[in-house]
């Protein structure tokens, strides 16, 4: 039966979101003849839909139902009911990532092994490793075009990128380049090569950078396999009697509730909101919610060790002309513990324009020493950071009963308190930023606390033993044969990369393994 | 500015003789504060007009940017001249103003040094008016794109093609 599907069709594949994990696994199911509802709860734009304008483009873009946060990190207290800075959209977070594009380093599968015992972190090995991942990081990065990557050019630097490298090099950096990027170095895909028109976190309009909204979505739609329905909030996975699930409730634009039967289910909606549903379907059978028999549903929760670093020059660098995310250091990305801390970082260019400056640079900031920071903005480079974090039990999701969301459903409440080892970590990485600035004439630095989240991990971890995670080392849960989980919350650990790339090729993977699952007759 | 009174039809004697001044920047008169140049005005509806001027200070004094003129503050902050938000922000000026007489000041608006307004607002910054009024203006002063030009930001570029021909890469002091 070709798609629209019905509710009663029992054959399909439901797929909770559309983003980097559940809109690429929708279509390489639906490329692999596996019939597929995609639930997504945003709506549906295109590149001739975003706007090159940053609170208007937040308004339209970013998943903003309510959550509730505790712990001692500053997002907290910054911006206590926005803990990720995330998208409701049709193609979820692929419409705002600025297109890095990395793969884990090789010890990064084995950090409990590699690391040892971090008192206070319950670190673990992921069950997959470099080798395995290998063919489907090939995969993952023709479908997106990533830079530097099998013939693929990488991108000119920018204004933002030339001080950065300048300065790199001055402090005897080595590894650093304008990073591997889903971003279009030439027309590739049916999509142009990137326009240098900043915006990136705003959708590309251009469509020089990769997102599942306009790639994969309707390339799986063009099998006639894939149903995406739009503005369908899913509220809760039900199972029959044996124990399998059968189906997803789901509220519609209208907020009327229905229930689309399923043959398995995949979660992938973000490391808050995949959890929050495997919690919100807790039943008698499964009253600690679904594939929770280990307790470790919405525990682990990793969100990268991160930061900024702006400078601000004599003369002008104009950092919001071109690629929003421009080039890289990787220098500091290598495991070694005599810097004081196990793991390490990545240092990207990053751009912001006034308005979020305004908000970011320093939040809660006043007085002259903030705005003549702001005053010199058209002189300002800036650096985004990213780092391992570690993985912590007591670094949750859970359900915040007391606040509940438009459909009554109780809210992810996050706890997160930095690690000792981040803290180190981003001390270490706020030094070196300033000095590669430094080392090419800074007149003032600004050690730029963490934004909201958009690297959300960990909360349904991948485990070889069942006691340790959520799921295996097919994303398949641990306690439900036909539940799976298929986004960035099942991550062992975060490793020191932005996450996407690895996501689609965890996607990729899984799909080859559910649709071989499906024609050998065992889901 | 909109919702502004036609500053070119009232000339500054005009407006000076229908107002008394309020600090060294602001006339007010029955229902408007305007700048003391004349450059602009703008009526008020629920705030008492000395409200608004101290209300303009306090923001200009929170996020002060000596190149942004003051008709920019005033529109960060001209949304508080509500039915609703009046009676909460009468009361924060009016704390505000208490707070300079304890300190030997007439009022807010009539302390000469911004280093003593700002001691003022230090003593409040965790208050809730103040926070409120500091939050509103991160996106009430910074997202007008009138005043983007004066920081040098350029905004919106797809429709001029991006930066590709338009000196994305042009830097040249390295």
């Amino acid at each position: 039966m070709a798609a629209p599907f019905d509710m009663n069709d029992d054959n399909v594949i439901v797929v909770i979101g559309t983003g980097a994990g559940g809109g690429v696994l929708a279509n390489e199911l639906a490329q692999r003849g596996v019939s597929v509802v995609a639930l997504e709860a945003g709506g549906r734009y295109l590149p001739e839909d975003y706007v090159n304008d940053e609170w208007e483009s937040f308004g339209q873009l970013a998943w903003l139902d309510p959550r509730t946060t505790s712990g001692d990190w500053r997002v907290a207290k910054d911006f206590s009911g926005l803990p990720a800075w995330i998208v409701k959209a049709v193609g979820g977070t692929t419409t705002h990532w600025a297109g890095a594009s990395l793969r884990f380093q090789e010890h990064e599968w084995k950090a409990k092994t590699t690391y040892g015992e971090v008192q206070g972190a319950n670190l673990l090995d992921w069950p997959i490793d470099g080798a395995e991942m290998a063919p489907w990081y090939d995969l993952a990065e023709k479908k997106l075009g990533v830079t530097r990557t099998h013939g693929m050019p990488g991108l000119p630097g920018n204004n933002n990128y030339k001080v950065f490298e300048a300065g790199a090099k001055k402090l005897g950096y080595e590894e650093v380049h304008t990073g591997r990027m889903a971003i279009n170095s030439q027309d590739n895909d049916g999509r142009p090569a990137c326009q240098q028109t900043g915006f990136c976190f705003q959708g590309c309009k251009w469509g020089a950078k990769w997102s599942a909204a306009y790639t994969d979505i309707p390339n799986g739609e063009a099998t006639g396999n894939l149903e995406v329905r739009e503005k369908a909030h899913v509220l809760r996975i039900e199972h029959g009697d044996d124990g399998k699930v059968n189906g997803v409730i789901y509220a519609d634009a209208d907020g009327n509730e229905h229930k689309q039967m399923a043959r398995a289910v995949c979660v992938a909606g973000n490391s808050y909101e995949s959890p929050r549903i495997l919690l919100n379907s807790a039943t008698s059978m499964y009253p600690d919610g679904l594939a929770n028999s280990s307790g470790q549903v919405g525990r682990n929760y990793m969100r990268h060790m991160t930061g900024s670093v702006y400078g601000v020059f004599d003369k002008p660098v104009r950092m919001w002309r071109g690629t929003t995310m421009a080039g890289i250091i990787q220098d500091e990305a290598r495991h070694d513990p005599s810097r004081g801390f196990v793991g390490g970082y990545e240092l990207e260019t990053l751009g912001l324009g006034l308005p979020f400056m305004a908000a970011f640079l320093d939040p809660g900031g006043w007085g002259r020493e903030f705005t003549t920071a702001l005053d010199s903005y058209e002189n300002m480079a800036g650096m985004w950071i990213v780092g391992e974090d570690m993985p912590q039990e007591t670094n949750r999701v859970t359900l915040n009963h007391d606040v509940k969301d438009q459909f009554g459903m109780p809210v992810a409440n996050v706890h997160f308190d930095d690690h000792p080892n981040d803290i180190a970590m981003r001390n270490h990485a706020y030094k070196q930023g300033a000095a590669v600035y430094d080392a090419v004439g800074a007149t003032r630095t600004f050690p730029t606390p963490p934004y909201p989240s958009t690297h959300n991990l960990g909360t349904n971890r991948m485990s070889e033993n069942p006691r340790d995670g959520v799921v295996n080392s097919n994303g398949r849960t641990h306690d439900i044969d036909n539940l799976f989980v298929s986004d960035g919350s099942q991550f062992t650990t975060g490793a020191a990369e932005n996450p996407t790339l690895t996501i689609v090729a965890l996607a990729i993977r899984q799909a080859e393994h559910i649709a071989g699952e499906v024609s050998r007759g065992n889901l | 500015m909109k919702d502004m009174a036609d500053p070119k039809g009232l000339t500054r004697r005009e407006l000076l003789s229908r107002s008394i001044t309020a600090g060294a920047s602001f006339v007010v008169g029955g229902g408007f504060v305007a700048g003391a140049d004349a450059a602009w005005a703008m009526e008020t509806a629920a705030l008492k007009p000395e409200t608004m001027a101290t209300l303009i200070q306090m923001a200009r004094d929170i996020y002060p940017h000596d190149q942004v003129a003051d008709e920019y503050y005033a529109a960060a902050v001209k949304g508080y001249d509500t039915a609703e938000a009046a009676e909460g922000i009468e009361a924060g000026i009016a704390a505000l103003n208490a707070a300079a007489r304890g300190k030997g000041h007439a009022d807010y608006l009539s302390i000469g040094w911004e280093r003593d307004r700002v001691d003022i607002l230090r003593d409040m910054e965790n208050s809730a008016f103040f926070q409120q009024i500091r939050g509103g203006l991160v996106t009430g002063l910074y997202n007008q794109k009138a005043v983007w030009p004066l920081f040098g930001y350029e905004g919106e570029s797809y429709s001029q093609g991006g930066y590709i021909d338009r000196g994305f890469d042009d830097i040249n002091w390295l």
